[in-house]
């Protein structure tokens, strides 16, 4: 009888425990909710300038005017290529760049010290320069966002492979592994959550190289949408740019989030984040 | 392993990359150390002309305070260290067990079992393996959700898959519990039994060392102070008045004083 209670009780815990998660779940929600009708109620009485902060209603508005004459979808798709090459670029350059400098000391010797160098650059006071050199086409941009996107890439992939465990890399020896089932089963599998880190980082980096770039010289794209809105006053349209750097930078973290839950499973599973 | 033949010749690096004075011992599988001499840059010797032969299938322990060399001695022997002075012959068929299991975290428990093993039998033999060191039920596992004895068991798995003729045990129970612990030294000798391999067993336990060992050697300053066999049945007694014996014996080589 005992037994059958408690396992009565624990069925009700679980219930309550869930039904705990979820009102958490919703409450964090709720502060942002709130916060965005006090700024609905703020505009409509008045308190607030439209001029100067439209209200979220009238942004919803200019959204789905951006969205239907086609500009925010069009500038939308120039960002997203212009950040994705970008990003690319960085990630096959950044992680070449790491293995050749992680795997060898004379690669490290030739590789490290010109990107720490490098590192230590403002990226973005680049931006001058690259408008000299490449114009203000396409190539400034992407070059801006493969610049920034290096740099995180790379040193935290770096970082990964030179710290892997030396008792592991001592126990590869005695199994009598070889130097590329070396790398394949424990030096690449032990510096992937290193490198997940730097993609994150450089996705952040990423964005904000774009959002310069636009910014600076461009006909395109969600920051020059931006720029423009700001010759006619559009206060609306520049706060839908802001919304939409945003979601871009929320989406692409979540991306990632889910890729490290896919490939670092066995952290996951075994409870501990390493 | 680039070594042809059965057995490694160890004896050919030195610390200045010159050729070593030994020669290639191919005869029998024993592990044979003659006059094996270690230094770290100008310090004292951590192993001193130290000279050791094991015979194919023997249980040795080795005691030895901290800094006795017990450790370098290993190393040398599992290929970790070169040898700089003196020679080393060893079946080239070797595993280590160390003390910490050194799982590949993202590996499951079975592949690291045949890490480095190719062949479509792996899974297989991993199982085999697995079962006898009764660990079946934890073939798909992550290492990451093993318990410390588990995680050790899987260590034994892994050295015993690839049939060692050698086998070498550094402290391989010392954070188990004690319960665990006791498992474990059955769990050994078992296997030690059913494998017939060499063992050298690296150990701060007199007692383990008496409970598992066909003979055990002190190591003190790069030297072997005590050799010792132990002539006793296997299951042994610590009851045993000869067991008592031994462990003073033994107690007082390594200089504790025993009441």
């Amino acid at each position: 009888m005992a037994e059958s209670y408690s396992g009565h009780r624990s069925a009700q815990e679980l219930r309550i425990r869930q039904l705990r998660f979820v009102g958490r779940e919703s409450r964090r929600f709720l502060s942002p909710l709130l916060l965005v009708a006090i700024w609905q109620i703020a505009s409509v009485s008045g308190l607030v300038s439209a001029r100067i902060l439209p209200s979220p209603v009238q942004l919803a508005h200019t959204a789905w005017g951006l969205i239907k004459d086609g500009s925010l979808p069009t500038n939308l798709l120039v960002s997203l290529e212009r950040a994705s090459l970008g990003f690319a670029l960085a990630l096959v350059i950044g992680v070449t760049l790491a293995l050749i400098s992680g795997l060898s000391r004379l690669g490290e010797d030739i590789i490290d010290a010109p990107l720490q160098i490098l590192r230590t650059l403002p990226a973005l006071a680049l931006a001058p320069l690259f408008i000299l050199w490449f114009g203000i086409g396409e190539e400034p941009k992407i070059l801006l966002v493969l610049l920034g996107a290096l740099f995180p890439i790379y040193l935290n992939l770096h970082k990964g492979i030179r710290n892997i465990d030396p008792k592991l890399l001592e126990m590869a020896r005695t199994l009598g592994l070889s130097r590329v089932q070396t790398i394949m089963d424990v030096i690449l599998p032990g510096a992937l959550p290193d490198l997940l880190l730097g993609v994150r980082y450089a996705l952040g980096v990423a964005w904000l190289m774009l959002v310069v770039a636009e910014q600076v010289n461009a006909e395109s794209g969600i920051g020059h949408m931006m720029m423009d809105a700001e010759d006619f006053l559009r206060t609306d349209i520049i706060l839908v740019g802001l919304i939409v750097y945003g979601l871009l930078g929320l989406i692409s973290d979540r991306l990632v989030r889910a890729g490290e839950r896919w490939l670092l499973v066995w952290q996951m599973q075994g409870g501990t984040r390493v | 392993m680039a070594n042809a033949g059965r057995y490694a010749r160890m004896n050919h690096i030195t610390s200045n990359g010159e050729e070593g004075q030994g020669q290639l011992v191919r005869e029998r599988a024993d592990v044979r150390i003659s006059g094996l001499t270690k230094r770290f840059g100008d310090g004292p010797a951590v192993l001193d002309h130290l000279s050791l032969n094991i015979p194919a299938g023997e249980f040795v322990a080795l005691l030895g305070r901290s800094g006795s060399g017990k450790s370098t001695l290993l190393r040398t022997l599992a290929g970790l260290d070169p040898v700089e002075y003196g020679d080393v012959a060893r079946p080239t068929a070797v595993s280590v067990v160390f003390q910490e299991s050194r799982l590949l975290p993202w590996r499951r428990v079975w592949q690291n079992v045949v890490l480095g093993q190719k062949g479509p039998e792996a899974k297989k033999r991993a199982l085999q393996v697995l079962t006898e060191v009764g660990l079946a039920h934890r073939v798909d596992a992550w290492p990451l959700t093993l318990s410390g004895g588990e995680a050790q068991r899987v260590a034994l798995a892994r050295a015993l898959v690839r049939d060692p003729s050698f086998l070498m045990l550094d402290e391989p129970f010392a954070a188990l519990d004690a319960l665990t612990r006791i498992q474990m030294q059955a769990l050994v000798l078992t296997l030690w039994r059913k494998h017939q391999c060499a063992t050298l067993l690296v150990t701060h336990d007199v007692d383990e060392a008496l409970v598992l060992a066909d003979r055990v050697l002190v190591l003190e300053h790069g030297k072997i102070k005590v050799d010792l066999p132990v002539r006793l049945s296997r299951p042994r007694r610590h009851a045993h008045p000869v067991f008592e014996e031994l462990r003073s014996e033994l107690l007082q080589a390594l200089g504790v004083q025993n009441s």
